[in-house]
């Protein structure tokens, strides 16, 4: 047979994928899990919601710290005029000030007893005068505030604390803010990234125990190259999460455009906005390629669905692994953690994409997405012909062989015919 | 017949080319050898049985001449090529573990086997419907698999099997599974498909379709193929049997019987004797047995697959071989 002929004999790699990416998109998307694949970011949203109130209500709870004075009552009343006064200028920084007590001058008071037994948000107590202030606090809270105390008992002194005006000219921009900016889009891209592969990961683990379950594995094998069956199931996932991307954008930006929020609020990044969101598109494909190839390579090797469930938990953590190098590199530009970032193919994505909000070159971009195809190539392969390798291999039964020696040629024959010794097929 | 290949013409005076040749395949699992150096010739058009009991290694067998898995040793030429899936879109192959996508419509689970094979998804489909009507599944073509019977299901995965019109059928066990009346269906199926042409190969544990169907057979046992040719040679390898009915129970003509003579009920049987009819039945006249019937039958295929099959079984256990694996 002629190489041309034989090349017509089969389906090429990407056809046959595709035969298989079709069958499972169409699968996925008019089931019920794709519903719940849809609904699968608004829970973290909820919970991210559920637990903001929370905190706010436990930051309410805990309330502010406050300074007590204890001093006579028109040093207290002065203190408390120079303290309003001074916290219209240097605004939080400035703690609340009360009036414990008012204290006689031939009294003595007992600071240090007041804030043991105290309940409430009482911090530290003022006593003495305005020209000879005492602060009894802990020690966190005397650093913090032994100056703005003097400040505010200067003031009350009635000594002048005149400040010169300062002229301003706003700009848009500045380096230390541009960079602080890029990093938080970076960051955020990263995490975005990471919530959306993770979420896919867990899809994909169980991706080929149905073909498994259905025994339909053997059919698929025998007509396409496994590397065609693994290629069309992550691509079938790929397609999916893009309808599922673009289904949640939608969604989010709706939201975000009625709450008046839109990109121009977040730091452009280095590549500039539509470059950045074509990075950030193939970045997402290529981390998803490269992670879901490793995670439907470990979930071929399960079984049953409860194998898969055991492997999800160290699949989760290494993406979790991944993410922390990954972020490490956000601050860390040009060291090794960053080199180590960009080579290992399962952060290269995550760190790229961080990149791509840091810094405008485009090269490295070029190189990274070329390394991050050669290995999904690689993975890809390694995956198929394991997994071929396992599913198709037949098993011997040991101990039926010694049974049947004893038995004797007409009982090895017998035993043969027998049900029991199917399974070794 | 070249025994040494098992190739053998299915048609006298033709010289068709060969489907499948293969050559000293080795498969071993875990240091096991599961198939041990098995040789086959499958003439085009063929109607060929694989024949062997549970666990002989035919369905590992199957797998290395369809290129599922490669073997560790030994070469395969199917369908003129090296690599069986170079030639993939022109073999239909029904595994013995039968399986479709629970979800599937039955019409869209034919068309996308036939996808699998290189056939257009809307050719596919219209073919579908039409092999679901042609096989009174009308009434089933828009059914989830998921709600048809079993029967029902093995017949879908069937014409999935073929209908991309494959040049090559290989059936896994195609008969486990099915009632009797669903059993003649697929034997009228197949000697339909080699009327066309098609080179048809099934593998089986019951002899009586091979019998019924088979020009060629390969027996497997212990991974080992002691057998391979045409349906009569595998007959012949064991001697006819004489089935005596007489009048008289005792006599001097006893001593004319074979040594294997047995009695059952009211007949003797007994191998065929070298020496042939004449002298014994000569004996039995002149002892006066009162011969009331005497019939010379033909062993049958199951006869001889046991004899062979066991064979190897006894060799094996002589040589301390693996002969239960794969």
């Amino acid at each position: 047979m002629t190489a041309r002929s034989q090349t017509a004999g089969r389906l090429p790699l990407l056809q046959a994928a595709y035969v298989v990416a079709r069958r499972d998109f169409t699968a996925i998307l008019f089931s019920r899990a794709f519903i719940f694949f849809l609904l699968g970011p608004l829970f973290p949203v909820v919970v991210m919601v559920l637990a903001g109130g929370v905190g706010a209500q436990v930051q309410q709870g805990s309330g502010i710290a406050n300074v007590g004075l204890a001093m006579s009552a028109e040093d207290n009343h002065a203190m408390i005029t120079a303290r309003d006064a001074l916290a219209k200028r240097l605004g939080p920084a400035v703690p609340p000030m009360s009036e414990l007590r008012s204290v006689a001058s031939d009294e003595t008071f007992d600071a240090a007893a007041t804030l043991q037994e105290s309940e409430g948000q009482l911090a530290a107590v003022v006593t003495g005068t305005p020209a000879a202030p005492h602060l009894t606090a802990t020690e966190g809270s005397i650093g913090r505030w032994q100056g703005i105390v003097g400040m505010i008992a200067a003031q009350a002194e009635g000594q002048s604390l005149d400040y010169p005006a300062v002229a301003t000219s706003t700009v848009a921009s500045s380096a230390a803010a541009r960079n602080s900016a890029r990093i938080h889009t970076a960051q955020g891209a990263q995490v975005l990234l990471f919530l959306l592969i993770m979420l896919l990961a867990s899809m994909v683990l169980s991706n080929l125990v149905e073909e498994k379950g259905n025994k339909i594995i053997e059919v698929l094998a025998a007509a396409i190259p496994m590397d065609a069956v693994f290629l069309g199931k992550l691509f079938a996932m790929l397609a999916i999460s893009v309808v599922g991307i673009l289904v949640w954008g939608s969604t989010a930006g709706i939201v975000l455009t009625a709450g008046g929020v839109s990109l121009a609020d977040i730091a452009m990044p280095g590549v500039g906005w539509p470059m950045f969101i074509v990075l950030f598109a193939l970045y997402f494909a290529m981390g998803y390629l490269l992670l879901g190839a490793i995670f439907l390579t470990i979930g071929s090797q399960a079984k049953t669905v409860r194998e898969v469930q055991t492997l999800s938990m160290p699949a989760t953590m290494l993406q979790i692994l991944v993410f922390f190098l990954a972020s490490l590199t956000v601050t860390n530009s040009g060291g090794w953690i960053d080199f180590a970032g960009r080579a290992f193919p399962l952060s290269s994505p995550f760190v790229m994409v961080a990149r791509a909000a840091m810094d405008e070159s485009l090269w490295p971009h070029v190189v990274a997405l070329a390394w991050q195809a050669l290995c999904v190539a690689v993975f890809v392969r390694v995956g198929a012909r394991m997994f071929r390798k396992r599913v198709m291999k037949s098993g011997p039964q040991g101990a039926k062989k010694g049974v049947e020696r004893r038995r004797g040629p007409a009982g090895f024959v017998r035993g043969l015919f027998s049900k029991g010794s199917a399974a070794t097929r | 017949m070249d025994m040494a290949t098992g190739d053998f013409s299915p048609r006298e005076g033709t010289s068709a080319p060969m489907a499948i040749e293969a050559h000293n395949l080795i498969k071993r699992f875990d240091g096991t050898t599961a198939v041990d150096g098995v040789d086959l010739a499958i003439p085009t058009g063929a109607i060929y049985g694989i024949l062997g009991p549970n666990g002989a290694g035919k369905t590992t067998t199957l797998r290395m001449l369809l290129g599922i898995i490669d073997p560790d040793e030994g070469e395969r030429i199917v369908l003129g090529a090296s690599n069986p899936q170079d030639v993939a879109r022109y073999i239909g192959y029904l595994p013995e573990e039968r399986g479709l996508y629970p979800a599937m419509k039955a019409y869209e689970a034919i068309a996308f086997m036939g996808a699998l094979r290189g056939l257009p998804l809307q050719q596919g489909r219209e073919k579908a419907r039409e092999l679901l009507e042609n096989h009174g599944l009308g009434h089933a073509v828009d059914r989830q698999i998921r709600q048809l019977s079993k029967g029902m299901a093995q017949t879908v995965q069937l014409l999935g099997t073929l209908v991309h019109e494959p040049k090559l059928v290989v059936l896994d066990e195609p008969f486990s599974g099915l009632d009797a009346i669903n059993q003649g269906k697929l034997e009228v199926l197949i000697r339909g498909l080699a009327d066309k042409g098609t080179t048809v190969i099934f593998s089986t544990h019951v002899i009586s379709h091979a019998e019924r169907l088979c020009e060629g057979i390969a027996i497997i046992a212990g991974g080992k193929v002691p057998f391979a040719g045409r349906v009569d040679e595998a007959r012949d390898r064991i001697p006819a049997q004489v089935r005596l009915e007489t009048r008289r129970r005792e006599g001097g003509w006893l001593s004319a019987l074979p040594q294997d003579a047995r009695r059952v009920g009211d007949f003797w049987t007994f191998a065929l004797p070298e020496t042939g009819v004449e002298p014994l039945l000569k004996a039995l006249i002149e002892g006066e047995a009162g011969i009331l019937s005497f019939s010379i039958e033909r062993a049958g295929l199951h006869d001889a697959f046991v004899a062979i099959a066991g064979e190897v079984a006894a060799k094996d256990m002589v040589a301390g071989e693996p002969g239960d694996e794969a």
